[in-house]
């Protein structure tokens, strides 16, 4: 089963963060979900946030260069949405009955074991970035996130130079790697 | 400073900011110190991390954008309108839940309903009462010495059990007896008691449960019969506003009572009966309501429960339609009613003095 070529398009768009692709793939795909979690005892939130991590994993796999989707979009993003939100109700107790599916699945236990590891790492440097405080953290976004070169960050926050904004951003970095790596390592 | 300064030659050297002569120098140094090694690769990984975490939150922002643009064009929309509301929600959720506490809650009030109807006495609620009295004890005190001499043989075996009291009284001086039939319904044995307490054994002649009337006959060889009856039967209604009294046996003595006629119908309007206010009580039933010429105008039998002062008497016509039916059915009983009262123009405490003598007590041995 090969994927059609439009698909191919939407994935590398995906990957590369577009927001044409992004948005082709949301109005296309978002209604199934949402109706699947709506009608499965989720609100309107549950289905957001659902549809929203689907749309991680696939942006995590399609990045990687040996990925290669085996079937369409839609059918991989539900399949993931099922599962995480099947996974979400087990954990709060509120698993009633076969949750019912009428569309296609696919296997994507592996793809959501990474996805797993991969948000468990985020979620440790969202906690560290919390820690650091400002003006450190906007300081480190600006530079690692949004990518602005150091003249950019020196001006916006207020400082002399480009050396003392420097300056600045490795100290924040150190602090970083510190609570960063002290999480880590609690976590493995 | 040493390590900041270490740190920003790792990082440029990772990001490819190094001149070649720099990055020969800082390869130099890092196969030769392990230490800074260990920096490097350290910081690779942290980079990468870094990389990722920017990556994720910047696809993330790009979701949120995304959700909020659709949203506004209207290519996606709550569902909540098209799904069933929060209470609906809720009540699928906890329906099973809701369905057992409810169940729980019925069995209980069924139980305890239960309970409270079995243990609360059973009064059926009547609109009337009948007037017969229920009679744990007969004690006869007064007249008991005049008695043990005129009545040497008992008539009752001592212990039987006489379960129901009322009033009668003669139409007729052989013996016939009028009361009301509830007085005497269920009855196995019926006797009567004269004012000065002599019993005498009595049968039931003649029952109409809807007039509410009985004759009873008194079969007894001590009975001697009454040569005139000073009352007569009323053929005619009675006014209103009448004055009127009446001789019963609530208890064990003859008791008199005074009233008037208060309505010509008696409850719900029945023309077979009238209202009287009067002092009544349970063993009442069955006795006469003269008026003050001493003629009987009806049969005492009930008293409103629901209302004060209400009590019903049997109109008198009624004996004479019950005397003419137990005429038909058998002449056997050939009752003459006396319809003369001959007491007219007397003091009351005279005509109660020769009334008395014809006004018995009835009581009843219960079937078992």
């Amino acid at each position: 089963m090969t994927t059609s070529a439009k698909e191919q398009e939407l994935l590398k768009g995906l990957a590369n963060n577009d927001k044409k692709a992004i948005e082709a793939i949301y109005a296309d795909n978002y209604g199934l979900i949402q109706h699947f979690v709506i009608n499965n005892n989720g609100s309107e939130d549950d289905a957001r946030d659902i549809f929203q991590e689907s749309l991680i994993v696939l942006y995590e796999n399609a990045r990687s260069p040996e990925f290669s989707l085996n079937c369409q979009i839609r059918t991989y993003l539900y399949s993931v949405s099922r599962r995480l939100w099947l996974k979400k109700l087990q954990y709060g107790r509120r698993f009633e009955a076969q949750v019912e599916s009428l569309e296609d699945t696919v296997p994507v236990e592996e793809d959501l074991e990474t996805h797993e590891k991969m948000s468990r790492q985020y979620g440790i440097m969202r906690g560290a970035m919390g820690k650091i405080g400002e003006p450190c953290k906007s300081l480190l976004e600006a530079f690692y996130v949004h990518h602005k070169n150091m003249h950019e960050i020196a001006s916006f926050f207020g400082y002399t130079n480009a050396d003392n904004a420097k300056n600045q951003k490795y100290k924040c970095l150190m602090r970083l790697k510190k609570l960063f790596f002290a999480q880590y390592k609690n976590g493995n | 400073m040493d390590q900041l300064l270490l740190l920003e030659s790792v990082e440029r050297y990772l990001r490819n900011e190094m001149n070649a002569e720099e990055r020969k120098h800082f390869e130099d140094l890092r196969k030769n110190n392990p230490e800074l090694d260990q920096l490097v690769v350290e910081h690779h990984f942290f980079l990468e991390e870094m990389d990722r975490y920017g990556e994720i939150k910047r696809f993330k922002a790009n979701l949120y954008d995304t959700h909020h643009t659709l949203q506004e064009n209207g290519e996606i929309k709550d569902l909540t309108l098209n799904v069933p509301g929060k209470i609906i929600t809720l009540w699928k959720k906890y329906r099973r839940v809701v369905a057992v506490a409810a169940s729980i809650a019925g069995i209980t009030a069924l139980v305890i309903s239960g309970i409270i109807t079995m243990v609360t006495p059973k009064a059926p609620i009547k609109d009337i009462e009948e007037l017969r009295r229920i009679v744990n004890n007969l004690e006869k005190k007064t007249n008991s010495q005049g008695r043990e001499l005129s009545d040497v043989k008992k008539k009752i075996e001592p212990g039987t059990p006489i379960r129901y009291g009322g009033s009668s009284f003669l139409v007729d001086g052989r013996g016939y007896l009028i009361t009301s039939a509830h007085v005497v319904q269920n009855a196995a044995q019926v006797f009567v008691q004269n004012v000065k307490g002599q019993d005498f054994r009595a049968e039931i002649v003649y029952t109409d449960e809807l007039k509410d009337l009985a004759v009873l006959r008194i079969k007894d060889s001590d009975f001697k019969a009454v040569a005139n009856i000073p009352y007569g039967i009323r053929k005619s209604n009675t006014d209103i506003a009448e004055p009127i009294f009446t001789l019963g046996f609530p208890k064990d003595e003859i008791v008199y009572g005074e009233g008037y006629l208060s309505a010509k119908t008696g409850l719900k309007g029945d023309t077979m009966a009238c209202q009287i206010s009067i002092t009544a009580n349970p063993g009442n039933s069955g006795g006469p309501v003269l008026n003050r010429n001493g003629e009987v105008i009806g049969i005492l039998n009930a008293r409103q429960t629901t209302a004060e002062g209400v009590v019903f008497a049997i109109k008198s016509q009624n004996i004479l339609r019950l005397v003419d039916e137990l005429k038909k059915k058998d002449t056997l009983y050939n009752i003459k009613l006396n319809t003369s009262s001959s007491i007219k123009n007397m003091e009351r405490v005279q005509q109660v003095k020769s009334i008395e003598n014809c006004i018995y007590m009835v009581k009843v041995v219960e079937k078992k």
